[in-house]
């Protein structure tokens, strides 16, 4: 079984969001860069079923030499081999066009990805990537087993879950859940080692056109200074909540 | 040309998401001079709740074979009666799963997580949720048609009634490619996007016995519950309840936190909360900065004493 893993580089969860002056950009000075926490899950998901089913996991990136490290860690983890797309992703459509040019070549059994980059925040590209290759799509996985030309995906869904079976190939997203916490791989240094010589295929992008344009971006506006309420006076705050903020 | 909605129902029922997908609808067609059209998959619900947040028409499609839900199967359905340039989407689980396919089926930009109207219909240009709520993003459609997913109680729900008529369309969609083997729906229990309050709850709770507290102030306040990420990582509470940027980002109109630090990610999918009220017994934490009201002291004590004000005030 071939499994293609879609990862996105991102600003590591505890960085600070800003903008260029002219607030037409993302300000990247002095972010560290990681593998998508949602990518996280799909990629141990994928290592996962490289043991137990002997499956090779390719990792594939949409984006120029500055996310190699990130592919790199993503080798560590356990993907046998990496393609990085160089492009500078622009928008959900022109990723999603890249990744499924990728998939159709290579003949993948299954599309792994994260259900969206806490970056953009798009949670579109696999389901475009699905439609482009003309396969079933499964999101907010939450569960996946696979059973030869079938998987069966539970999914998350407003409430509970579903449990589903999908044909192979299949596009799936997913999200905490899909492995536990607390079974993420973190890389140790024979990984880190070996991952020094695995693949990695740089190609280039085959078309420019985007569908979608980040005109503008803005900063979230500061809240006004706390009101802090003594714990013997809950009184107050109760009155607060109904009488000042309207909520109860 | 009619502006499309996509009014998602669960089991025939409308959810709130649908009536604000619709009410988005209306601020878009009033804008254009247009008219709403909605779409909605086996309906039980009376389209007289579409109507009354402003949709003039209501398409029922009416397909066994879309009884359970295929996002490929629902966005070929959809793409089948959608003839507009303009779609609506809820940024629901399934309506953001169908909305990428019907965007590369008909060629369109898919602006997702949309916050409020449109700033301009021609090139369509709109404010979106980004960077995990930690920054906002205008985005600007390229193509001919648009589709959009609105963020759930972002523009919110506004009457706007219109008197409006409804036509069934049959159709006969292939599904296979997927097949549903279980549904667990958990009956009664608030779902977390679309509650207006929501009660969470983090580690300073010391452990999942003493989260009946938690409960009856929500169940009190007609709230949803929820939990920081480590609290679902241990299993204290399930993962559907893990809020944050790699949880579930929220916007209700109240989001009380107990004994939650309010770290950088934990804030990210929680500080477009309306107001926010954070109890916490140290009065360094964090959360105390991003919050609305904030009272130092121990949970234990204060969350109980507080049911019973509230309680008292509610009569
Ligand atoms: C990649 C990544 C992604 C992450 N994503 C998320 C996310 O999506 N959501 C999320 O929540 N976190 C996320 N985190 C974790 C985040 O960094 C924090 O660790 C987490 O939010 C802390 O949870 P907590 O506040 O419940 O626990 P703690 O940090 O342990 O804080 C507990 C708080 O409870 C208070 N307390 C203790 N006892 C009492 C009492 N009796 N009464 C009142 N208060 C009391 C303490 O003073 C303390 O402030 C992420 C981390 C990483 C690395």
């Amino acid at each position: 079984m071939k499994i293609l893993v879609c990862i996105s580089s991102v600003p590591d969860t505890t960085s600070k969001i800003n903008f260029t002056a002219d607030k037409s950009a993302f300000d990247k000075t002095g972010i560290q860069w990681v593998i998508n926490p949602l990518d996280e899950f799909a990629l141990t998901k994928a290592i996962k079923l490289q043991e137990s089913q002997g499956a090779t996991v390719t990792v594939l990136n949409v984006g120029e030499a500055i996310t190699e490290p990130v592919i790199r860690k993503a080798l560590a983890i356990g993907a046998n081999d990496a393609v990085r797309i160089n492009t500078e992703p622009k928008d959900s459509y022109s990723v999603a066009k890249e990744i499924a040019n990728v998939a159709q070549t290579g003949g993948y059994d299954m599309i792994l990805c994260g259900k969206e980059s806490i970056d953009y925040n798009g949670g579109s590209a696999p389901g475009m990537v699905a439609q482009l290759l003309g396969q079933p799509f499964v999101n907010a996985c939450v569960g996946l087993e696979v059973n030869g030309a079938e998987a069966t995906a539970v999914r998350e869904i407003e409430g509970g879950k579903e449990t589903i079976s999908v044909k192979l190939p299949a596009v799936i997203a997913g999200q905490k859940g899909m492995v536990d916490e607390k079974d993420l791989i973190i890389p140790n240094m024979r990984g880190i080692m070996s991952a020094r010589s695995k693949p990695l295929q740089v190609l280039e992008a085959s078309s420019s056109e985007v569908k979608v344009e980040g005109v503008s971006y803005d900063s979230v506006p500061q809240r006004a200074a706390v009101k802090m309420v003594s714990a013997d006076n809950l009184d107050e705050l109760v009155r607060l909540l109904h009488e000042e903020a309207k909520v109860i | 040309m009619a502006i499309f909605v996509y009014a998602e129902n669960i089991n025939g029922i409308y959810k709130k998401a649908a009536f604000e997908a619709v009410s988005y609808a209306k601020a878009i067609a009033d804008q254009a001079g247009d008219t709403v059209t909605a779409i909605t998959v086996n309906p039980t619900d009376s389209s007289d709740l579409l109507y009354k947040y402003g949709a003039t028409n209501v398409i029922k499609i009416k397909d066994d074979g879309l009884k359970n839900f295929s996002a490929k199967a629902y966005a070929q359905a959809v793409n089948e009666v959608a003839n507009g340039n303009t779609l609506v989407f809820p940024h629901t689980t399934d309506a953001s799963s169908i909305a990428p396919m019907l965007a590369i089926m008909k060629d369109f930009s898919l602006i997702t997580n949309v916050l409020e109207a449109p700033e301009s219909l021609s090139p369509f240009q709109v404010k979106r949720r980004a960077f995990s709520g930690k920054g906002f993003m205008h985005a600007k459609a390229d193509a001919a048609g648009v589709i959009v997913t609105v963020s759930q109680n972002a523009y919110g729900v506004k009457e706007n009634a219109v008197s409006g008529s409804e036509e069934v369309k049959e159709l006969s969609v292939a599904n296979e490619d997927t097949k549903v083997v279980s549904h667990e729906q958990s009956s009664g229990k608030l779902d977390l996007k679309e509650a207006e309050i929501v009660v969470s709850a983090g580690r300073g709770m010391k452990g999942p016995e003493n989260w009946g507290m938690i409960e009856d102030l929500a169940e009190l306040l007609g709230a949803a519950t929820a939990c920081s990420k480590p609290v679902s990582d241990i299993g204290w509470r399930p993962h559907s309840e893990h809020v944050g940027q790699t949880g579930k980002a929220i916007s209700p109109n109240l989001y009380i936190a107990v004994g939650i630090s309010g770290a950088i990610q934990h804030l990210a999918g929680v500080n477009s909360s309306k107001t926010i009220v954070v109890v916490n017994s140290d009065a360094e934490a964090p959360f105390f900065k991003s919050a609305d009201y904030g009272v130092v002291g121990d949970a234990f004590k204060i969350i109980p004493e507080l049911t019973q004000k509230i309680k008292a005030l509610k009569g």
